[in-house]
């Protein structure tokens, strides 16, 4: 399914510096992640669990294989394309021999895949174009390799209508967006469930654990489950050059979440990308399944969501919490809008119970998480902050959702009288 | 075990300056490798300069019992991934004792193509695309597929990751660093449509080292699946019905196509490729009529047909190669248990060496 790879361009390994201080997001505009300042390393530290096979005694020589350096045989990298695929939720990969590492995703050849295999183009039209956005460090292959998140377009170079990135990008170059420097911290949840069956890890087949109260950041083998998973990803995001901030086990069990940032404009949805492949790739090495169904299980149990926090400089610096409450004012007047875009099957979380805001209802309130915005303690008392949005399902597009909030935020404006009455509905003084 | 792991990775170089040379050469079927070793007293990076070694045909059905030697002439060298320092993996081809070659090497008249001063002019390169299936062991149903059913349909599987849509990774990450510490110029890899199956790319090569290249790939690629438990199928159409077969795409290119005004001479060399499609396709694999059906991404075995794009082609032009005026093509009908060697240099002949003789009909 592969093209003839023609030769690569010549390119010398670059390395970037990255900001040491976590609180503040790296410089925007960097695109080549995971590179310390100080140059490569010599040896890849991440080592890769190999399959366990029913012939003992030789695995280890598999995995010789898997974690070998090639660095001192030569100077090819691998790289490993990523893009989503026709569902606008499964992410698709494949790899080629690049000659040198590169310093920066223009230096990459653009691409192409079978577009008629994952549902993106017909089989008498089927290549589709990939465009290399953002580099990572390979947390599976180490050395120099690295991981790639692309997106996609006709070959007449049009972005094909799952390309959720090139709207958001055009939205971010904005320079109403580009100079309020947008900040997203996104919240992802996932359940992992065990395979065949499809029930929920550490769940007995056919039956149902205690109810929710113990697991919500628990220890202890009857009530946190999958936890090599969580660990395992933390540093292999760490390692690969992502954002990534924190983990914590969820309430309901079986169900993680990370989270990513802060990040800038577009660097929060490659960021969130490249953190869902890497982590599909342990879960499978793992023989587990990742879900991100926003309503694995019905009842009481909790949805998984992505609630994404969202700050502009105005809302970080003096006076802030009042284009806080204009922002959140211009969100209640596009909730159905958002709700939309926030993901398939939200309505299957958003019942109003577990931790979430009704579908159909727009709230917001101060460190109250039954809203669709919570506002923390922190914002409301230093008068400056930050907002969450608790309405993203666990399956939305980062992408959509981060412009979206850029968006209507900062580019749109309601009407007058709209404004004046969502202002009495949401006991707002704007 | 952990004894045997110290052994298998004992590095020879601090005791002595032998080497071992693992010697590998196809068998009577056409698809069966066998190899070999040898020691040899010092480190060799010049096939001419490694000795001639002989086999018995008779237990590759390369011989009879009374006169069974074979001779082993040694073609091309790779780094051996297994055994890695000085030692060596090299890829031979087999000849009687009077000099001739065997039927069953192929190798012999395609590197006579490849010298003739016309394909040499024209430095005709390769890009091999070898799709395979893995199976599970002593029941031979794919890796990954229920006993006794089968996954849901295809859709989810190319290119895809997860425990659920994804077999054997391991098994193509290893054969992708042992293939790249070996010396072979593999390309890329992706996961295939049907769960279970793969693909990795060599290439591009010049002329007959993308025969060589290719077989020391499915070699490597055999040894690491005998490590790991799994069987490596290289049949065409492993399964039966709406499930896609595994194909060896060749792309190939000239110097005139890869210049100004190359896309006239890729033209040309379409034309005579359906003219001789018969012959062609004779050549592209033992069963491949069970997988050309005119289904599941093939053009049907009976008809030539080619287009931009066009993944239901027998031979397909990219975008690319149609907008820049000049590039390469890919032939879709060779299936994956192809002889590289028959192939590209047919590929070469058809192309550079033939012309249609109105005389004969053709």
């Amino acid at each position: 399914m592969a093209q003839a790879v023609v030769p690569a361009m010549q390119c010398q390994m670059g390395a970037l510096g990255k900001s040491a201080v976590r609180a503040r997001p790296a410089a925007a505009g960097g695109r080549v992640w995971g590179v310390r300042r100080s140059g490569a390393r010599g040896t890849s530290g991440f080592k890769v669990l190999a399959l366990g096979t029913e012939t003992t005694g030789v695995v280890p020589r598999l995995e010789q294989l898997l974690n070998m350096d090639t660095k001192p045989y030569s100077d090819k990298i691998i790289a490993e394309y990523i893009w989503v695929g026709g569902s606008g939720i499964d992410i698709r990969s494949k790899s080629r021999t690049i000659s040198k590492p590169v310093a920066d995703p223009s230096e990459l050849p653009k691409w192409n895949y079978d577009g008629s295999s994952t549902g993106q183009a017909p089989g008498e039209d089927s290549e589709v174009i990939l465009y290399p956005q953002a580099i990572f460090k390979d947390p599976f292959r180490g050395g120099n390799n690295i991981l790639v998140v692309c997106d996609t377009y006709t070959p007449a170079g049009e972005p094909i209508p799952t390309n959720k990135r090139h709207r958001a990008a055009q939205i971010f170059s904005d320079p109403k967006v580009a100079s309020q420097v947008p900040w997203y911290g996104i919240e992802q949840e996932y359940t992992l469930l065990q395979r065949d069956v499809n029930w929920p890890l550490g769940w007995p087949v056919g039956g149902y654990p205690g109810p929710q109260g113990p697991y919500y950041c628990a220890v202890g083998s009857d009530k946190s489950f999958g936890r090599d998973i969580s660990d395992a990803h933390y540093k292999a995001c760490i390692y690969a050059g992502i954002e990534i901030s924190g983990t914590n086990g969820e309430v309901m069990p079986g169900q993680w979440e990370y989270q990513v940032g802060p990040s800038v404009g577009i660097d929060a949805g490659d960021h969130i990308w490249a953190s869902r492949y890497i982590l599909e790739r342990i879960t499978e090495q793992a023989g587990v399944v990742l879900t991100l169904d926003p309503k694995p299980i019905q009842g009481d149990w909790n949805g998984a969501g992505c609630h994404t926090n969202y700050s502009t400089k105005a809302m970080r610096e003096d006076g802030g919490f009042e284009v806080i409450k204009k922002a959140i004012l211009n969100l209640s007047l596009r909730h159905d809008l958002h709700i939309s875009a926030y993901g398939e099957g939200n309505e299957r979380r958003l019942t109003g119970l577990h931790e979430t805001a009704s579908i159909s209802d727009f709230s917001w309130g101060v460190a109250n998480r039954g809203c669709s915005i919570r506002v923390g303690r922190d914002t409301e008392a230093n008068g400056k902050g930050y907002l969450e949005d608790r309405r993203p399902a666990s399956n939305m597009d980062p992408y959509t959702v981060t412009a979206l909030l850029a968006e209507t935020t900062l580019l749109w404006e309601p009407t007058l009288e709209a404004e004046v009455l969502a202002a009495k509905k949401l006991a707002l003084k704007v | 075990m952990s004894l045997l792991t110290d052994l298998l990775n004992l590095d020879l170089s601090d005791c002595t300056g032998k080497i071992i040379a693992e010697y590998i050469w196809v068998g009577g079927t056409g698809m069966d490798m066998r190899s070999k070793a040898r020691t040899l007293p010092g480190p060799v990076d010049d096939p001419s300069k490694l000795p001639k070694w002989n086999f018995d045909g008779s237990s590759t059905g390369q011989a009879t019992g009374d006169d069974s030697e074979v001779i082993l002439c040694p073609q091309a060298i790779f780094r051996d991934p297994f055994r890695k320092g000085k030692n060596i993996l090299v890829m031979c081809d087999c000849y009687a004792p009077t000099g001739e070659p065997i039927p069953s090497n192929k190798r012999s008249s395609a590197a006579n193509i490849f010298s003739h001063p016309d394909v040499k002019a024209e430095e005709p390169w390769y890009g091999i695309e070898q799709e395979y299936t893995l199976l599970q062991k002593d029941i031979n149903w794919p890796l990954g597929w229920p006993l006794g059913g089968y996954p849901g349909a295809q859709g989810p599987y190319y290119c895809a990751t997860g425990a659920e849509k994804s077999y054997g990774r391991d098994i193509v990450d290893a054969h992708y660093k042992a293939c790249l510490y070996a010396g072979v110029n593999i390309g890329g890899i992706n996961a295939e449509v049907m769960p279970g199956q793969w693909e990795f790319q060599v290439g591009p090569s010049v002329g007959i080292s993308a025969g060589d290249e290719l077989w020391v790939a499915r070699y490597i690629l055999e040894r690491i699946t005998e490590i790991a438990g799994v069987v490596v199928s290289f049949d065409p159409k492993p399964v039966p019905g709406e499930w896609n077969g595994a194909g060896a795409h060749t792309n190939y290119s000239t110097k005139s196509m890869r210049s100004e005004g190359g896309y006239e001479v890729i033209k040309k060399a379409i034309e005579k490729l359906e003219a001789r499609h018969g012959e062609h396709i004779a050549a592209y694999g033992e069963g491949n009529e069970r997988r050309l059906t005119g289904r599941n991404e093939t053009a049907d075995i009976n008809t030539f047909v080619w287009g931009v794009a066009n993944r239901g082609a027998s031979v397909r032009v990219g975008r690319d190669t149609e907008k820049e005026g000049k590039g390469y093509f890919e032939d879709r009908r060779p299936g994956s248990n192809m002889d590289p060697y028959v192939v590209t240099s047919k590929i070469a002949e058809t192309t550079i060496l033939w012309e249609p003789n109105l005389s004969n009909g053709e």
